[in-house]
């Protein structure tokens, strides 16, 4: 049965990569909505893009890993072809896991045009490379995860973009992308530590430019968290709602 | 022969959507077996429970109570074991838009397990045998209807299962292609495929059923070979009577009743009654439609009028 789940995450991430996420349209704009943040903020503020690259990076990944994510599902339901996966010998942990990985491969592919962005710019002394990637990978599972239960939680594609965003936009003004959380009035920075966006920022912060290693591995910590928490109440709900 | 172990058993299934006593109820108490090899026929109007019966033997819907054994399993315990023998084609042919004919099949087929060096030639097999070669590259959007519901079939028989579930295969479909999807469908009891079929069309149940259940609101009414069943309509008898109807044309009118020379009699009654000639009296075989009206005492009409905007 482990084996029958293994193969189903492997080939049903393939299958949305394949059918959904490696289209034209979505690379492209998966790839120029974090070019135009680059440069609008490039153009602003040109003296600190050190500052920024962790931020945007973040802000990629969640772009990238959650926007898909949300649709996918929603729209696989509507048309009945999740029902498909459903009969299929694979439990729906896995077939989940699955949906979510597809998110979390197109959320890696287009961060890496704004990661070799900022390392052309920024420079490659004083990566913590290990940490970096870690940072990465988490921040895309807990996006993606965070899409696949926005998703499971809707009827209508259209709903799963509206309610995508109600999580997403507090996220990008609450998460320190452009200002420092350190820099919030302490209750907005209660409210930004309940957001997952702040933690990778943070991470990615001092993968890139340095800082307190241990607030890094905290950080590492939670975003796994939000990931266990986002997946299993997806499995909770889309249960729920097949049965 | 041994007398093998059904392929599908089951007792008493019910399954109640909603509150306990007050919610719908889907499947009433269903008990019915399906034997190895025969083209089992589920046939009622809309809303009769098919559906659910077989989204229940499939796992995608838990059942209120009863059992239900499929391929000798226990549904309630061994479900992923018996989703890897069946196959299932829900009424909406629901394959990838976006993945071709070929890339569905094979997509199927790696759900399931299927060996990576079988994929590809029994994706070629299918396809031909579906008479797709032609669309291999071809997405699964752009193909025709009938063509959708075919390759839809041929996706749900990649892996090779012991038992198919068809849901309505041909509703909705034009008459040619309804035609040769019927011709496929009795090609697989020649391989030895269990088949499960849901319809609400009485002559593709006569066509292509061995057995048949006669299912109205959850509860199967009849269920017998189509023989057997119009063995069971009382008196086993219908004419058939042409009546002018005035300036050159003619009414034919189906009578079903005990006896022939009763029906003879009430036919010559009608006419007189409405003061026009008989012209013609046939004794017919009483059809699968003329039990299905004695046995629920719903119209044939239920049932017709049922075949076009059909939702779930």
């Amino acid at each position: 049965m482990v084996s029958d789940d293994l193969r189903g995450i492997w080939y049903i991430m393939l299958k949305d990569l394949r059918a959904y996420y490696f289209k034209p349209p979505n690379v492209s704009w998966g790839i120029l909505l974090p070019l135009a943040f680059v440069l609008a903020f490039s153009i602003r503020d040109p003296g600190n893009l050190e500052g920024l690259a962790p931020g945007l990076l973040a802000l990629t990944l969640l772009f990238g890993a959650s926007s898909m994510e949300a649709i996918v599902i929603t729209f696989e339901r509507r048309v009945g072809a999740l029902e498909r996966l459903l009969l299929a010998p694979v439990r729906l942990p896995a077939l989940l896991a699955g949906k979510i990985l597809g998110g979390v491969v197109f959320g890696l592919v287009t961060a890496l045009v704004v990661l070799l962005l900022a390392l052309l710019l920024l420079g490659l002394s004083g990566i913590n490379w290990l940490l970096l990637l870690l940072a990465m990978v988490l921040s895309a599972a807990a996006f993606s995860a965070l899409g696949a239960l926005v998703s499971v939680a809707v009827k209508e594609v259209f709903e799963a973009q509206t309610l995508a965003n109600v999580f997403r936009f507090p996220m990008m003004f609450l998460g320190g992308v452009f200002v420092p959380v350190a820099s919030f009035p302490p209750w907005l920075q209660v409210a930004a530590r309940l957001l997952p966006l702040t933690y990778s920022v943070e991470a990615l912060g001092v993968a890139l430019t340095g800082g307190s290693s241990a607030t890094a591995i905290l950080d590492l910590g939670v975003l796994g968290a939000f990931t266990v928490v986002f997946f299993g109440l997806a499995t909770w709900a889309l249960t729920r709602r097949l049965a | 022969m041994p007398d093998p172990v059904p392929v599908i058993q089951v007792s008493d299934l019910t399954k109640r959507y909603g509150p306990s006593e007050s919610g719908l109820l889907a499947v009433d108490h269903i008990s019915f077996q399906v034997h190895q090899g025969e083209v089992f026929g589920f046939l009622g109007p809309n809303g009769a429970g098919k559906t659910t019966t077989i989204r229940l033997l499939a796992g995608l819907a838990e059942p209120t109570a009863g059992q239900a054994q499929v391929l000798g399993l226990d549904r309630s315990q061994h479900l992923p074991q018996i989703k890897k023998r069946i196959g299932v084609v829900p009424e909406a042919s629901n394959l990838y838009d976006e993945l071709t004919a070929f890339d569905n099949l094979v997509f199927s087929m790696q759900l399931y397990g299927v060996p990576r060096h079988e994929r590809a030639p029994r994706a070629e097999e299918l396809l031909a045998r579906f008479r797709l070669a032609e669309k291999r590259d071809v997405p699964f959007a752009k193909l025709s209807r009938g063509m959708k519901r075919a390759l839809t079939i041929a996706a749900a028989l990649a892996h090779r299962p012991a038992l198919l579930f068809l849901d309505e295969p041909t509703t909705g479909l034009d008459v040619l292609s309804a035609r040769s999807l019927r011709q496929m469908i009795a090609g697989l009891r020649d391989e030895g495929v269990t088949v499960f079929l849901t319809t609400h069309y009485l002559e593709e149940a006569e066509r292509l059923c061995d057995r048949i259940a006669l299912l109205v609101r959850g509860r199967i009414v009849a269920l017998d070979t189509l023989a057997g069943l119009k063995a069971q309509v009382q008196g086993a008898a219908a004419v058939e009577v042409t009546i002018e109807e005035g300036n050159g044309r003619a009414e034919t009118r189906r009578l079903v009743g005990e006896e022939p020379a009763s029906l003879v009699r009430e036919a010559m009654a009608l006419a007189e009654s409405e003061g026009r000639r008989l012209l013609a009296i046939h004794t017919v075989q009483p059809t699968l439609e003329d039990v299905f009206v004695q046995l629920t005492g719903l119209s044939a009409e239920v049932m017709q009028a049922e075949k076009g905007g059909k939702g779930k």
